[in-house]
């Protein structure tokens, strides 16, 4: 198996109408429509899905782990706290929330 | 017509031989797919297929009891007591030759399943309707390799049109009929294969034209199956399938 014949896709599942898809895992296919079919086999045995997405691996743009300082530090809860809404008094009427 | 439900059992049973066989065939790919994701793909289509058996076994023994359970049927009949198609007992081959056989089956498969939805056995007629969803599948999955390999590689479009021209000459056999098919016709139990080639022409023509594969000339046409005459692919099969019941009689799992 190679990555040009059988390229990498990622795979979403919608479980039920009103949910969003999310990531179930990933598949090597040969192209678009075995993918879609390879997915249908592998990730829905079990009646899991009502709608199924996948995507080639290589279209999804994703952040650089190195970049992690720059991206994701600084909206780190123990910089920022002030973004969770903790200094709020919540009513006993509204119990949790 | 007479129709008698030893008539009636012999036309589940050959029903069922076909799927059988064919869902066995599938199960030897285990280990053996060329990536993960088809054998899966493979493993569910055999699942499929075994599962429609059962079904039609567990049908054939209600509508005559001869004392047989859908165990002696499977593991404790010879080869001449099969009643599958020549087409399906042929052996996997490469990939090529798997779908090619896949699809031949299929399509002609979802025809009459299609058909069987209005089988005046109404027990039949729920089957059918379970495993014409099914079949569709089966075709869409193995007409959509026929597309890859027929239309990819030189090396792939050879071997798949030899796969096709190797296998032509079992097609006959599906539409074919005799005393019982006739009678099982009569009785609006069973459907009349003749009537569904039509159909099956136009869907494997146009598959084969996509897959830039050539449709062999409807020559000479093999059969067998019905009567038991079968090739010498469906004993090997037997042996490994029936070994644990031969070697162990009754052994439960």
């Amino acid at each position: 198996m190679n990555e040009k014949n059988f390229p990498l896709y990622e795979v979403f599942l919608r479980p039920r109408n009103g949910l969003a898809h999310r990531h179930v895992g990933s598949l090597h296919a040969a192209d678009d429509v075995i993918a879609l079919q390879n997915a249908r086999d592998i990730y829905t045995r079990r009646g899991e899905a009502t709608s199924i997405w996948v995507v080639r691996s290589a279209s999804i743009i994703a952040t650089n782990p190195s970049d992690k300082e720059t991206v994701f530090d600084p909206s780190d809860p123990e910089r920022k706290p002030y973004r969770h809404p903790t200094f709020y008094e919540i009513p006993k009427e509204i119990g949790h929330m | 017509m007479e129709w008698s439900p030893k008539d009636h059992f012999e036309y589940l049973v050959r029903l069922a031989d076909t799927n059988l066989v064919l869902g066995h065939r599938m199960s030897e790919w285990l280990g053996e797919a060329p990536v993960i994701e088809e054998e899966l793909a493979l493993a569910n289509i055999g699942l499929d297929l075994i599962g429609q058996a059962r079904s039609l076994y567990a049908r054939a023994i209600a509508v005559n009891p001869d004392g047989r359970d859908e165990d002696d049927l499977v593991f404790l009949r010879d080869t001449h007591e099969y009643r599958n198609f020549l087409l399906v007992e042929r052996e996997n081959g490469d990939f090529a030759v798997t779908m090619v056989r896949q699809a031949l089956y299929s399509i002609f498969a979802h025809l009459q399943w299609e058909g069987l939805t209005r089988s005046a056995d109404t027990e039949l007629a729920a089957i059918a309707s379970k495993a014409v969803k099914e079949s569709a599948y089966h075709v869409r999955h193995s007409c959509e390799w026929l597309i890859r390999l027929g239309d990819g590689t030189g090396e792939s479009h050879e071997r798949t049109q030899k796969a096709v021209d190797d296998l032509w000459f079992y097609t006959g056999e599906m539409f074919a009929s005799d005393d019982i098919e006739r009678a099982a016709i009569a009785a609006g139990v069973g459907v009349d294969p003749a009537a569904l080639k039509p159909q099956w022409d136009e869907t494997v023509s146009e598959c084969f034209a996509q897959a830039t594969l050539e449709r062999p000339a409807d020559g000479w046409m093999i059969d067998g199956g019905r009567e038991g005459r079968h090739t010498e692919h469906l004993g090997h099969l037997l042996a490994e399938m029936q070994f644990l019941q031969r070697a162990y009689p009754g052994q439960k799992w």
